[in-house]
């Protein structure tokens, strides 16, 4: 885990560093040669990389992801404490939404295998898939804010902000979810513990409930990750276009103004954020399926 | 019930052999492209692909019209009879900038999954068919690199190398390759030490032939199927990196570029600025997704996504 | 085997099975798998369903709880009387009442039959709570000794544990318990010891007469493997293509079989005092294809002594002996002429093809 981090810190610190000319070199902007100089210094920038390198490996230690050198004096950190709370709330909700709506949708999909109930979900999840999430969120904005005026455009504040980017950023992993749970529920439909489950009696309800959803969701969970990853980058694309404070909108800024700083310190970020939900998914899995815990513990 | 007296004699001795084998032989192959054409969808799912690479290739021949022309007279028209799916803000016309768009789309689709398919087989096979401390070495590598969240890598490399059509695949295929080679190398491993592979070499088969004969075809299909998948995934990040500003520049213009141009306008009215591009990539998303199902379910019907 | 059992302690009828039709439909078309099955289970006794794969017997017992599949499958007619009260024609929730309290079914692999996710004891208690209005402790306290009866020791410890954590018979014989934790009168065992090593089976088979003993349960044991047959059944009904051939006393149909079926059967099995010198004799072919299964007898195209009779018309029952059923063409009077290949009916030998 470290290993990985450390690989991303420096990949990101050399390929930044690898891009010709200086971050103050502005298009039809003739700056001043000893502000630049003064600027350098100040950065640290006019020593040689290597030691750039440590120096940044030093801050990085101390948890300090370094300025920001389009908005000087802001640094890093301060963009991360006022924009990832938004981040992560909006992210969570809309991971929270896509887990309950797709799991529901695949297993609904799953119980009527074929029919009416199951290709509406199943058009919706391949819409989900195909669909970039710019176009869903334009055509949120388009009809339920400025048709319908049924919710605020864009911006941040009250719950009703957050319904619209919430739902257009959980779109693709909802179809993700929906899509694996209705195969896997299908499969654990036909599986022999459901028959013997249904000849001890039990009404349908708690078999599928007791015994189906959970080996059927379980797979999901290994996804889980994956689905984090598409979340967060999904919010740059959803924080641009509500115009939501969050991290996204400042790594995209970051990404427009060539401010390499800010994208170096958001990278790790990041990078460091998925990597340790990555690790926590793994551990939950462990939790939750019996099966793990007993391999974990013979090896 | 009456049954006849003169029916108790031994019954005649039917002609024929009742094991004769009634269906015609088919090789895996063929097995597997009836087993194709037998899913309606897949099959639409690759008529779409064919269309859509037909249209890509003989697109500019197919209107009179330029995808670079700028009318300013006649910017943002509705979809006519002379444009058939508009124009946009600078009068270019729509229709031709989707056929140009499917050129730079699908080649960098297929560019990428090209890419890593032969980067993923070599990496892959080679890790998996010599195991051991190769595979250790080269394993702990992937994982480590399997670990980084693969888009921001491509926007770290697209920012440092710029935009452009070259940038955008190496950055995709800089990332892509990784999960092809795991997999290749998955299917190595579990093919090298399945039985009949075990059989064969009992009884004296050599590598090359245990290679073209059984590793081949099997991971084949596997493999197939991932790259069906990774070409959608490319032409999407695609489009997430032109949403960035770190796609394809002007006047050239993709899917996913015009898609973004198309974004503001939606508010406008000019919507067809934002449908087309969107209904090209999604139908394209459509297509390699249906048929990679279909694949999918031809070759390891067991494994599902 | 050598030990025939009689029918003394078989009792009143208990569960009977009249002309029991099911078809299933699928995408090819209509698949008549069961056509026109008898069977009478007494209180008290073990019956056996003996037949190749596909010959309808787990779909026969399947058909008894009604686990079909309910989209493709369908009881098209006959009478299923368990304890005189008519199963057909029930609800859906009438059923659920019914399996699990009065029949459970035990299944071939424990491994995939029980749930890999949750607690045995779990899998246990919610049975008994389904059918008994007991507290959770109460549902415990039986389950522990239930698992208890079933042979496994420390249950307490092992109620909390998950089904990977246990060996081949130990799973097969918490399947047992799950099976028989409410007393059903009837269990239905299908190929309960098909995938387990020879020594854990007899141990299972074992368990089964122990069981019975002690709960007087009534056992359908459902298997192609006739030395399991010869050990715990009472009586045994042949299936061939959907239809029972030869039923009877175990004793009566293995050493006097009268279904050119069951001789085959019985040719084609091993055994220890048999004349090494003399090769197994398989039987030729393959099973008909139920979509459209044969007008006369199903077996007349494998049978090396059939008539043109048997290929037009359904062999009618008879009863050679008291209790011993047959349904064939040769049990006719007008057959006796017929001896083609001038072999005495009751000997294990056939001719080669």
């Amino acid at each position: 885990m470290l290993i990985t981090l450390w690989l991303i810190v420096t990949i990101t610190f050399f390929l930044m560093h690898s891009v010709p000319g200086s971050p103050f070199d502005r298009d039809g902007k003739e700056a001043n040669a000893t502000v630049i100089q003064n600027m350098m210094e100040h950065y640290g920038l006019d020593k040689p990389v290597a030691v750039q390198y440590l120096m940044y490996l030093k801050s990085l230690v101390t948890l300090d992801l370094g300025p920001s050198i389009a908005h000087y004096p802001d640094s890093v950190n301060s963009m991360i404490d006022r924009g990832f709370p938004v981040s992560l709330s909006l992210g969570m909700i809309a991971l929270v939404f896509a887990i309950i709506c797709g799991i529901a949708l695949g297993t609904v999909a799953a119980l009527r295998q074929n029919g009416l109930l199951d290709s509406f979900a199943m058009i919706f999840a391949v819409i989900g898939i195909t669909v970039p999430n710019f176009v869903v969120a334009t055509m949120l904005i388009k009809y339920v804010a400025v048709e319908w005026k049924l919710l605020p455009v864009a911006t941040w504040g009250t719950w009703k902000h957050m319904i619209l980017p919430a739902l257009a950023l959980s779109t693709g992993p909802l179809a993700i979810i929906a899509r694996l749970t209705r195969a896997n529920m299908v499969e654990v439909l036909t599986q022999d513990y459901i028959e013997t489950a249904r000849a001890k009696g039990l009404a349908p309800a708690t078999i599928v409930f007791k015994h189906a959803l959970r080996n059927a969701v379980l797979p999901v969970v290994t996804l889980l990750g994956a689905l984090i990853a598409n979340i967060l980058t999904g919010s740059f694309v959803i924080e641009k276009i509500f115009a939501i404070p969050g991290m996204g909108k400042y790594f995209v800024d970051g990404i427009n103004n060539r401010d390499y700083a800010v994208i170096m310190g958001t990278t790790v970020f990041y990078s460091a954020l998925l990597i340790i939900m990555m690790f926590l998914v793994d551990i939950a899995y462990g939790l939750i399926d019996p099966r793990i815990k007993l391999h974990k513990k013979g090896a | 019930m009456q049954v006849p007296d003169h029916l108790f004699v031994p019954m005649p001795k039917q002609a024929g052999n009742a094991e004769a084998i009634v269906r015609p032989r088919q090789t895996f192959w063929q097995a597997a492209w009836h087993n194709l054409t037998k899913n309606k969808l897949a099959m639409l799912g690759l008529i779409i692909i064919v269309l859509l690479a037909l249209l890509a290739t003989f697109g500019p021949y197919l209107t009179d019209q330029s995808y670079t022309k700028q009318d300013l007279l006649h910017a943002n028209e509705k979809p006519s009879s002379v444009h058939w799916f508009g124009t946009d803000e600078l009068g270019r016309d729509v229709y031709a900038r989707i056929l140009y768009g499917a050129r730079i789309s699908l080649f960098i689709g297929l560019m990428a999954a090209l890419i890593d398919f032969v980067i993923g087989i070599i990496y892959g096979g080679i890790s998996g068919y010599f195991g051991g401390r190769v595979d250790n070495v080269m394993m702990r590598i992937v994982d480590i690199l399997y670990g980084i969240p693969y888009l921001l890598v491509v926007i770290l490399l697209m920012v440092v190398m710029g935009p452009g059509l070259l940038t955008i695949i190496v950055a995709l295929s800089a990332t892509g390759w990784i999960g092809m080679a795991r997999m290749v190398r998955g299917q190595v491993l579990q093919l090298k030490s399945s039985e009949y592979v075990l059989a064969s070499r009992t009884l004296g088969a050599r590598p090359a032939h245990i290679i073209r004969r059984h590793l081949l075809p099997n991971a084949l299909g596997v493999i197939i199927v991932q790259v069906t998948f990774s070409v959608p995934s490319a032409i999407f990040a695609e489009a997430f990196l032109s949403f960035l500003g770190l796609g394809i520049q002007p006047p050239r213009a993709s899917w996913g570029v015009m898609a973004n141009d198309g974004l503001p306008t939606i508010l406008s009215g000019h919507w067809w600025r934002l449908f087309y591009p969107a209904f090209f990539i999604s139908l394209t998303m459509l297509a390699f997704n249906m048929l990679g199902d279909g694949l999918q379910n031809t070759f390891n019907p067991k494994q599902r996504r | 085997m050598n030990q025939p059992k009689n029918d003394t302690k078989a009792g009143q009828p208990l569960l009977e099975v009249k002309d029991l039709h099911v078809t299933f439909t699928t995408f090819g078309g209509e698949v008549k798998a069961v056509r026109g099955v008898d069977l009478t289970l007494r209180a008290g006794e073990t019956l056996a369903i003996v037949g190749e794969s596909g010959c309808g017997k787990s779909v026969t017992a399947r058909s008894l709880m009604r686990l079909l599949p309910e989209r493709t499958a369908r009881i098209t007619s006959g009478s299923i009387k368990l304890k005189g009260r008519e199963l057909t024609g029930l609800s859906e929730k009438q059923l659920r009442q019914l399996r699990g309290s009065e029949i459970s079914m035990i299944f071939q692999d424990a491994m995939t039959a029980l749930n890999p996710t949750i607690t045995i004891g779990e899998q246990i208690i919610e049975g008994i709570l389904r059918h008994q209005k007991v507290s959770r402790t109460e549902a415990r306290r039986q389950a522990v000794e239930m698992l208890e009866l079933v042979g496994i020791s420390h249950p307490q410890t092992r109620l909390k544990q998950y089904l990977h954590e246990f060996s081949g018979g130990m799973r097969q014989r918490i399947m047992i318990a799950i099976a028989l934790v409410c007393k059903p009168s009837v269990l239905i065992a299908d190929e309960p010891t098909t995938a387990l090593d020879v020594t854990i089976q007899a141990q299972i088979l074992e368990l089964f007469q122990m069981l019975q003993e002690r709960t007087g349960v009534s056992i359908i044991i459902i298997t192609h493997d006739l030395g399991v047959v010869a050990k715990i059944a009472d009586r045994v009904n042949v299936m061939y293509a959907g239809r029972v051939v030869e039923s009877g006393p175990v004793g009566e149909v293995f050493h006097r079989p009268q279904h050119p079926y069951t001789l085959g059967l019985l040719a084609s099995m091993p055994r220890l005092d048999s004349d090494r010198t003399i090769p197994l004799r398989p039987i030729p072919g393959t099973p008909p294809d139920l979509f459209a299964p044969p007008p006369g007898c199903a077996f007349a195209a494998r049978c090396s002594r059939a008539m043109a009779v048997c290929g037009t018309y359904p062999p009618e029952r008879t009863e050679p002996s008291p209790g011993h059923t047959v349904t064939c063409w040769l049990q006719d009077p007008r057959a006796q002429a017929v001896r083609p290949e001038s072999q005495p009916v009751g000997t294990a030998g056939r001719p080669a093809i």
